[in-house]
């Protein structure tokens, strides 16, 4: 079978779009970091500025794994590794 | 057939480079200026121009806090001020995570905190930041990784580190080493690519906005802009620098 440049182009679209599923899991996981620093912040409010340093440090480095899927729809959409 | 494929990718490598396939979006970044390295073709980009641009900021701003500091008086005035409270903050963060060894990464840790910062927030001058681009953010991260096993090889005994290594199971069984070896391996790439990825997807969420809503994108993505590019960037420069030094500390352990 023939794939033209059109044909991969559109696949690579699409698997773009897949990729960036990849944001679901960082999205849940810095809702329940969030959720758990409010609840500590209620529970200790002298506490607070320590709380949101580390909630916010957490936050980021759970964010990874959504950047990576972002990575590689970038990667598929502008690099186009598979025409080359 | 192999010099056809080739003239394929060179094409291809230039869109690339632009970002832009002939539409309106407009990524920022242009290709400036060509030149050629042993038969390679390479340009220099609109992120070299911004980044001698922020170096060139950062030097003029310390040339005049030196200055200022070599005269400073009792009782700070003025620009003075300035410099002592951006460096009492930043020496009260290393100092919070580093403890007693502090003193040593003073200098390197509020360097790199300063230069992220600026390059982050520089979108909002209407420069490229230059931590969008994977060469600008790679050797941040690779500095790090070198930083961590210097300070690992220096604090520590071959013994000591390759029980490390082997961790979870006893030093005679290395079947752990390649994972942890590879873990090891990951820490620099996740560290740039962390940042890169987050100051990337700012950009270019920015430009789609500007470029397929047209006149409808006037003054309110200025609130997008305070988020993308002020508090993420914020927030990615601190968290580049605490993780830098919480490995840091880590690879020292309770050493000497």
């Amino acid at each position: 079978m023939d794939f033209n440049e059109n044909f991969i182009l559109g696949c690579s679209a699409i698997g773009a779009g897949l990729a960036v599923i990849a944001g679901i899991g960082p999205g849940v996981g810095q809702g329940i970091a969030a959720g758990h620093a409010a609840a500590a912040v209620g529970r200790n409010p002298g506490a607070r500025s320590d709380i949101t340093t580390t909630m916010l440090l957490g936050q980021a480095v759970a964010e990874t794994t959504g950047l990576y899927g972002l990575a590689v729809a970038i990667l598929l959409l502008f690099v186009k590794p598979l025409l080359w | 057939m192999v010099f056809y494929l080739e003239e394929r990718m060179v094409r291809n490598m230039r869109f690339s480079a632009l970002l832009s396939s002939g539409s309106d979006i407009d990524i920022m970044v242009h290709g400036l200026l060509k030149y050629h390295f042993f038969g390679h073709e390479v340009w220099l980009t609109t992120t070299h121009v911004s980044l001698l641009i922020i170096v060139a900021v950062l030097v003029i701003f310390s040339v005049a806090a030196g200055r200022t500091m070599k005269k400073a008086s009792e009782v700070p005035t003025g620009f003075q001020n300035v410099v002592e409270l951006i460096v009492e903050k930043l020496d009260h963060m290393v100092d919070g995570v580093m403890g007693k060894n502090a003193r040593k990464y003073y200098n390197y840790i509020g360097m790199v905190f300063i230069f992220l910062l600026l390059s982050n927030i520089s979108g909002l001058m209407g420069l490229r930041p230059p931590t969008a681009d994977y060469g600008v953010t790679l050797p941040l991260g690779v500095l790090t990784f070198l930083m961590i096993h210097f300070n690992e090889v220096r604090y520590h005994k071959m013994k000591e580190i390759w029980r490390d290594k082997c961790s979870p199971l006893p030093p005679w069984l290395p079947i752990w080493l390649p994972i942890n070896i590879i873990s090891d391996i990951a820490v620099p790439l996740s560290l740039s690519l962390r940042l890169f990825a987050n100051v990337l997807s700012g950009t270019i969420i920015m430009a789609l906005i500007y470029g397929l809503l047209g006149w409808i994108a006037t003054i309110w993505p200025a609130a997008l802009h305070v988020y993308f590019d002020l508090f993420s960037g914020a927030i990615q420069s601190f968290v580049f620098c605490m993780l830098t030094m919480t490995y840091v500390s880590n690879a020292i352990g309770d050493g000497e």
